[in-house]
Parts: structure tokens; sequence; C-alpha cells
């Protein structure tokens, strides 16, 4: 045929079209056989808040992104090199981001009068001209392809238009030279007993493969080199599900077993969706009447001697916000986790933010200092929510873990650990007298500074806990002055002696030089890159990421210090940047884009570069 | 926990050394009384009791009971209580709340907890008024009370508790006064003993705030105004001088020396229609105001369920191991 083959180093594709057409389904495809052929990778779903928006609307555009590469990445990537448009809105809502040359494959039977109106398209630009200069077009009539390779079975014609977005995921995997054999064994798992529609999908995912093979609008394959990982055994991991495995593996390891208690939200849900599966484990999950149930429960759950979590995003945290000042004055273990959106009030429920830091540091009344921790990347929530749940049952306090709607839905390739290899979880519940004559509930640890966990049910022990200030060891209430204020130190002292457990920072790049890039949570990819670009083009800039962000790491302040200009990157309008500048007196400069997106590598690159001259 | 014999234990086993801060002659303290005399009459561990309270003056109860306590924070008692019982079902778990903590700002805790059926003992104090921040109306104060906040009278019409805990599906809603010990203690022994979501009402004088609120069912005409419910007995009150019968849906007094014994409505605890109907003798002007237990039915409860399902699903699957877990779905091996 004279087709040819083309090894390129990494390529972002964009599938979109209306909610109704599959879009993430595609791309979730697409990613685990990328995953498969051993491509580093990183994913970006995005989606509206609404389930169904009205068909062809612009509104209803549900778009999934992917960037695979040969080498190691860190972002999803912000221009596709291919876009997918399934129907006009899908096309006006994306074609500005495609970059220039980009290839336009388009389902053409979706471009009606109709659809094009509402879109907003005077006039077609498939047929207009609009495009061609720019792109690479290919217009499909996927709807009459998937029609005519589905003939002879025993299926509606809306049913069978439903494969046209497997018929749009075979070309792709013609373009690229993917397998297909994992698809066709997903969908024989996932519709197991509807033979029909196996069948359809089936042919429609091969008749899109053939139909790059068979037309001219193909001239040149892809081949993505596999990637040069780390040896060991890798799935796809998304962020959620990687905190709700980190949740179960802190549970065996500490002996706990784990409780949820929470109230469905965007985007945090999934973790209460894939919690309620795993009961044989013996996990409780408990879906709650709303979210200062589901923390107060936690709490009574935590009482009781269980790994409690709960999990929510920011309107959730604002509601949890009374009975987390409970949790921290109770001084008792429990993981928080805010899976952020863009906010105020609702916001941007699907899109993703990193605007309630201050919140989850400050957003209490009184004193009442809570460890707050980040994961990076998606594989990392796995670490971040093990990790939270280590520190909280050895400081005995509750921790915030800082996710977002980036980092919890997007997927990267993840080295799957071993389970015994993970740093050691210790409990130990009281169970006699720590004092002459009597148990003091609230007697510390020396190192720690964390108080004894004596559970309902240990005899000689019955104790009370409360929300009203506490006498120093005995627990009684206390309205003392001096009592009190002895407290509040003691409650900040302890969150500070986390610090010792946290360890020391990792620059990348040079310890000292022009610039250093310091960022927090899911901009971790998107500042790693930009500081590698810049790297190769001999800019003398590093990069540090923090994953505790309360305490800070002790070693910051030395670090920063080598630095003549310190960039903070943040999805939002300068919140670690505030605290950076207030508690090491430097003057730190923000990159701040609040657009519900993550932020681009080649817009951190263009900051720094225009801050360097 | 090895031994099964009954502990021994005396109403001072369950009297914690705490200083109780109540105003003198506070109803509160009657309540207080009888509940430490009544737990040592359970049989139980005292470590296996927990109470869970709001914030409220009848929320420092925990304060003085030598159990475990948590006085947490306002309105959320249930839901604290609802998860200590799902992380450990074998304790005996209580919750004391009042009107404005239990019905106004933990209302939907208060409703769904009883829906749930979670085997909780709810003791609920009704002083009809705002005690700890001196002197508001509540969600059960008559209307037209006038307090600090409502100089010209409240305009809010009061809920009805035991209606409200019915419609909530509740599987034990009972009444009773805190001037009415041994009946008390008769409501405290039917609670512990039920195997579900239960819900006590307690009338409690606030002598301070809401003085005399409840004087009509403890003062000198109190058998007259009350009437005591009992199983499969015919409702019968004022020693026996009066009856209720149903006309239809409706009931109404009669007087027992032209009416027989016969006609009079029989009490049946296990009928939920006949249980709305006596919750609406709430506060009525022709009807005795009804105490006892007002509706008791038997249902699996929540904390059962959620044993039960895990316990299926361990049978189901085999109890779940973690490093299968994450190396399962689909997996790729790089050398």
């Amino acid at each position: 045929m004279g087709k040819t083959f083309k090894t390129i180093d990494e390529a972002v594709i964009r599938f979109a079209g209306d909610s109704g057409d599959g879009m993430q389904l595609t791309g979730g495809r697409f990613t685990e056989t990328t995953a498969i052929v051993g491509n580093d990778l990183s994913t970006l779903p995005d989606f509206p808040a609404e389930i169904r928006a009205p068909a062809g609307s612009l509104a209803g555009v549900s778009a999934f992104q992917i960037k695979f590469s040969s080498k190691d990445i860190h972002t999803p990537g912000v221009n596709p090199d291919v876009l997918v448009a399934m129907n006009p809105a899908a096309l006006k809502v994306h074609q500005k981001e495609i970059i220039p040359g980009g290839t336009l494959i388009i389902n053409t039977d979706a471009f009606t009068k109709k659809n094009l109106k509402f879109a907003g398209y005077e006039s077609n630009p498939i047929e207009d001209g609009s495009l061609d200069d720019y792109f690479t077009l290919i217009p499909v009539e996927m709807n009459k392809m998937v029609t005519a390779a589905c003939e002879g079975l025993d299926l509606s014609p809306k049913l069978v238009g439903r494969t046209k977005n497997l018929f749009a995921l075979g070309i792709l995997f013609y373009m690229y030279d993917r397998p297909l054999d994992a698809t066709e064994a997903w969908l024989k798992k996932k519709f197991k007993g509807k033979d029909a529609i196996i069948e359809a999908n089936i042919r429609a995912l091969n008749a899109g493969y053939n139909y790059g093979d068979t037309t001219e609008l193909f001239m040149t394959r892809y081949k993505v080199e596999k990637a040069n990982l780390p040896s060991g055994t890798y799935r796809n991991m998304n962020g959620n599900l990687a905190a709700s495995l980190g949740l179960l593996a802190a549970s065996q390891r500490s002996g706990l077993k784990l409780f949820y208690g929470g109230y469905p939200i965007t985007p945090a849900s999934d973790i209460l969706h894939m919690l309620a599966i795993w009961k044989h484990f013996g996990v409780q999950t408990f879906q709650a009447e709303d979210e200062i149930a589901g923390i107060a429960s936690v709490i009574g759950a935590a009482f009781a001697g269980k790994l409690a979590v709960t999990a929510t995003s920011g309107p959730g945290i604002a509601l949890k916000g009374e009975s987390l000042g409970l949790g921290v004055i109770t001084e008792l273990p429990m993981v928080v986790i805010n899976v952020q959106r863009g906010g105020p009030s609702t916001g941007l429920p699907t899109k993703t933010e990193q605007s309630d830091l201050n919140q989850a540091l400050y957003g209490r009344n009184g004193e009442a200092p809570m460890p707050v921790i980040a994961p990076a990347t998606p594989g990392d929530c796995f670490y971040a929510a093990y990790e939270a749940c280590r520190i909280a049952l050895k400081f005995m306090t509750p921790v915030m873990l800082l996710s977002d709607g980036y980092l919890a839905n997007g997927s990267e390739p993840w080295k799957i650990p071993n389970v015994d290899d993970l740093e050691d979880i210790d409990v130990k519940f009281a169970h006699g007298k720590n004092s002459e004559n009597d148990f003091l509930p609230y007697l510390r640890d020396e190192d720690t500074l964390s108080r004894p966990w004596a559970i309902p049910g240990t005899p000689g022990l019955e104790h009370r806990l409360g929300g009203i200030e506490k006498a120093k060891n005995t627990g009684h209430v206390s309205y003392d002055p001096e009592n009190h204020h002895r407290m509040v130190e003691l409650r900040q002292e302890k969150v500070n002696r986390i610090q010792h457990d946290i360890p020391p920072l990792e620059v990348f790049g040079e310890d000292h030089g022009d610039m250093l890039v310091l960022s927090w949570g899911g901009t971790y990819g998107a500042c790693r890159s930009a500081v590698e670009t810049l790297n190769e083009e001999g800019k003398k800039v590093s990069h540090v990421h923090l994953r505790w962000i309360n305490p800070l790491p002790k070693d910051l302040g030395e670090i920063i210090i080598g630095f003549k200009h310190i960039l903070v990157p943040e999805i939002n309008l300068g919140q670690l940047l505030q605290l950076i500048r207030s508690e090491y007196l430097v003057d730190a400069q923000g990159l701040n884009l609040v657009r519900g997106r993550p932020i681009g590598a080649s817009t951190i690159v263009k900051t720094v570069k225009k801050t360097l001259g | 926990m090895t031994d099964i014999q009954a502990p021994s234990l005396s109403k001072k086993d369950f009297e914690s050394d705490q200083a109780v801060r109540w105003c003198p002659g506070c109803g509160d303290y009657a309540i207080l009384a009888q509940t430490q005399k009544n737990m040592p009459t359970f049989g139980r561990k005292r470590e296996e009791f927990v109470f869970v309270s709001g914030i409220g003056c009848s929320s420092r109860f925990p304060y003085y009971m030598n159990t475990y306590g948590f006085h947490s924070i306002h309105g959320r008692a249930p839901a604290v209580a609802t998860g200590v019982k799902i992380a450990n079902p074998d304790l005996s778990v209580w919750v004391v709340t009042g009107d404005g903590d239990g019905l106004s700002i933990g209302g939907n805790h208060f409703m769904h907890v009883l829906r749930r059926n979670m085997d909780i003992n709810i003791l609920m104090f009704n002083n009809r008024i705002y005690g700890l921040t001196k002197g508001q109306y509540s969600p059960t104060s008559e209307q037209g009370k006038k307090t600090k906040a409502s100089p010209y009278g409240s305009i809010d019409y009061p809920l009805n508790p035991p209606s409200l805990a019915l419609g909530a599906q509740a599987t034990f809603v009972a009444r009773t006064i805190d001037r009415w010990q041994k009946h008390m203690a008769e409501m405290l022994e039917r609670s512990y003993n039920h195997d579900g979501g239960s819900c006590i009402e307690i009338y409690q004088n606030c002598n301070i705030f809401n003085d005399g609120a409840y004087e009509e069912y403890t003062g000198a005409e109190k058998f007259s105004n009350v009437i005591e419910l009992k199983h499969g007995e015919p409702m019968v009150f004022a020693q026996g001088t009066k009856g209720i019968k149903l006309d239809g849906f409706k009931p109404k007094v009669v007087d027992m020396e032209k009416n027989s014994i016969d006609d009079i409505l029989i009490h049946d605890e296990t009928d939920l229609d006949l249980a709305h109907i006596i919750a609406n003798w709430t506060s009525h002007p022709t009807l005795p105001e009804p105490i006892g237990v007002i509706y008791c039915i038997d249902k699996t409860t929540y904390n059962q369920d959620i044993v039960n399902q895990i316990e299926s699903a361990i049978k189901a699957k085999g109890p779940g191991n973690v490093q299968d877990l994450l190396n399962s779905g689909d997996t790729w091996v790089v050398d």
C-alpha cells in the first residue's frame, strides 16, 4: 500500500464528543492498551457536570486527552496532535487547541444542519474550507460505517449507532499501531451475556482499524516505542483508585479495619464506590445523610478504634469544618481526603483546582492545626493516602489529604508495590493505667506528643472526650487560662514534630541557581517537565516539590536561599505562595491560572524565561 | 472480656468523679440519678457503655457517667454514635440530647439514625427551651412563647417529637417525665432491651427558663392529665375514671361510669397506625398526654446488616488480600 511508519517520541490525542458518545470509555480503552504496550502516559478526562446536557450542545461536550511517550513524561499535554470530534459541538469547543497542522478526525454523520446550528456554526466547517489551511482533515461517515459493519445483527439502529466510538478507537489504534485484543477481551467481559452488543462493538472496532488500513487517508502510521520505565509489574492507575488502595494497604499494615463514612460528592465519590466493593476486606462503608454526619461518624469510629476515613471535595470540607476541630481537640486519628474541584461554592464540580489549600490549613475555628499532605501524581495518591494513615495513627491526629480532580481522574502507569515493603504502621491501644493510680487520657508520648488511644470496651480505662478544652493529662473539662494556652501550644507542637517523620526534600537540578520552581499537589508533572526543558536549554533552574505542606519540611528554608528567584505555580491565586513568603520572608513569585484545568508545562517555561530574561 | 458472669455493679460505679454542674432544681438531676441507678441492673460490663451527646445542658450528661463518653458538637451526637456503633456493635451506645440539639440543629441526624434502625438509645430531654444559651424558644416551644428572642411571642409552631420519630420509621418510640422516676426506670429498661434504634422523649423541667412547663403532668392533677400506655391494656386514666374510645380514627375521652371497659381502646405498641394517632395527642386540648411505649417493633438493625454483608462477602470471595488486589487488573511487566 506504500504506507510508512514514522517513529515519534510522543503524541497527544484527544477524543471529544457528546456526553452520550462514550468518550471517557474510549479514552479509557486507548489508555489501557497504551499502558499494556509499555508507553509512559498521562491522561486528562474532561467532562461536564451535567450527566446528560442536551444532545449536541456545547455544554454537553465530554473529552478525554492522553499523552503517551517512549520517554518519562509527567503531564497529559496541552495541545493535541490529533482530535477526534464526534459532533460539531465537540469540534467547536476543542478546535482552537489542536496544534497547527494537527490531524482532525471528524464524524461527518453528526454534522447535520440542526447540530451545526446548535453548536453555533453558520456553515459546515468541513465543507466551507475554514479548517483546510490549518489541519489535516479526515472526514469519516462513522454512523454509516458502523451500520454497514453491523449488518445482519439483531440490534436496533440506535444501539448500532452507539458503537461509533469503538470505530473511532479502531482508527486511532491503526494510526498508532496498537493491538485490539485487550479491548475485545474487555468488551466481552463488560457486556457478558449480551452477545449482539459484544459482536457489534468488536465489528465497529475492527471496521475502524480496517478503514485506517484500506483508505489512502492515513499514509503515515506512527510508532511510539516502549518507555524505559524501571523494571517491575505495572498497571494503569488513577488517583481515586490509588488513594482507596492506599487506605486498604494501611488497614492491612496497621491491623485496623477500615471505616469510611462519607456523603456522595464529585469528584470524590469513586472512593466510596470502591471501598464499598471491598467488604471482604472487612471495610465498613457508611453513606451518611450529609457531609457533617460523614465526618461525625468517622470521629465516632476513630474513638471506637477503627482506621477511620472520609473523602469529600471543597464544599464538603466547608461543612465538616466544625467537626474537624472536634477531631483536633479530641486528638483522634483519622484521614480526611479533599479531592479539590473548582470553587467557590458549587463552582466547577468536574474541573480541577488547588484552591482549598488555605481551607485545609486554616478552615476551622480556633487554633486547630491539622497536618496536610498532597499527592503529586495519580499513582502517588496511593503512597500519600498510606502516609496520611501512618501519621494520623502515630501522632493521634486528623490528617488532611489534598488530592484534586486532575489527579483523581487522571491516570499513569503505576509500578505495583509490595505491601510488605511499605513503612511499618505500629498501633498500640492502651490496656492499663498509665500513671500511679489512674488512666490519664491526655498523658503524652515524649517524642510524638501523641496521647494514648483507649477504646470503649477496655476495662478500667473509661474516660470522656469532648470539644471543651481539656486539662493537661487528665483530659477533664478545664477553663483554666494557663492550661488553655499550654494545650493550644501542645497541639501545635505535636503537628510541628511530624517534621521529624518527613524525609529530606529532593532537589531536581542543582541545589543553587537562578530559579527554584516550587510546587505542591497536582502541578508536580507540569513543573517537572518545564524544568527538564529549561535545563536542556541550559537554564539554571531547579525544581522542588512539596508533599507535606503542614508541617513544611525542615530543610525547605535552607534550599530556598540557594536561589535568586522562587516561582510557585498553582491553580489558585497564590495560596502556597503566601505561606512561603510569610514563612521564609522571601520575594517568591506566583504563576496562577485558575481555569479549572492543569497548568501547562509550556506556560511555566515561558514564565521562567520571562523572569530570567 | 473473658468472664461470662454478669458483673455486680452499683449506682456508685456509674458515677464519675466530676462535680455535676446543672442549676439546682434542674430536672436533669433526676434523669441522671435514674440512669445511674438503672445501668447496673442491665447486667452488662461498665466498659461496654458509651454515652454520646451534643451541645446543651443535657449534653453535659456523659461527663457525669463513669463510662466511656463523648461530648461532641451541636446536634451531631447521633452521627458520632453511629460511627461508634458500626465500629463496635458489641457496645451499648446511648445518645443524650435535647429539643434544641436533637430536633433543631441535629434534626437531620435524629431522623436518619432512627430511619436506619441503628441500635442506639436516644434520650431526648425536652424542656421546650434553650437553656444553655439562656432562654430562647426551641423547636418544641409552644407558639406565642415569650423569650429574649421572642419578646412579642414566638411565631414558630412547635414540632411533635414522637410524630417525627414515627415518621422517620423509628422502631421504638416512648415518652416519660423527669419526675415519674419509676416510669422512667421502666422506659430506660425497655429501651435498653430493644434491639434497634430507640427514642425516649423525657419531659424535663427547666426551673430557670421554663419553670412549670410540665406542671399539669407532674403536679396534683397529674393523673387526670396523663395517660400511661400499657401494651394490651385498655386506655384508661384518671385513676380509672376516664377512658379513650375511638370514633372512626378520632379518639375521644369518655366517662368510665357510663362506658364498658370492653369499648375502650386497647393499646397495641406494634400498631403503627395507632402509634400515629397516639402521638398526635401531644399537648392536645382535650386528650390526656400519653406516656409510655407508644410504638415498638422488631426489625433488623443497620449495625447487624453491615456485619452480615461483610460476613457474606468474605464467605463468597474469601478474606481479601491487598497484594492480590494490587496485582489485579491489566498488568504488564517491564524487565
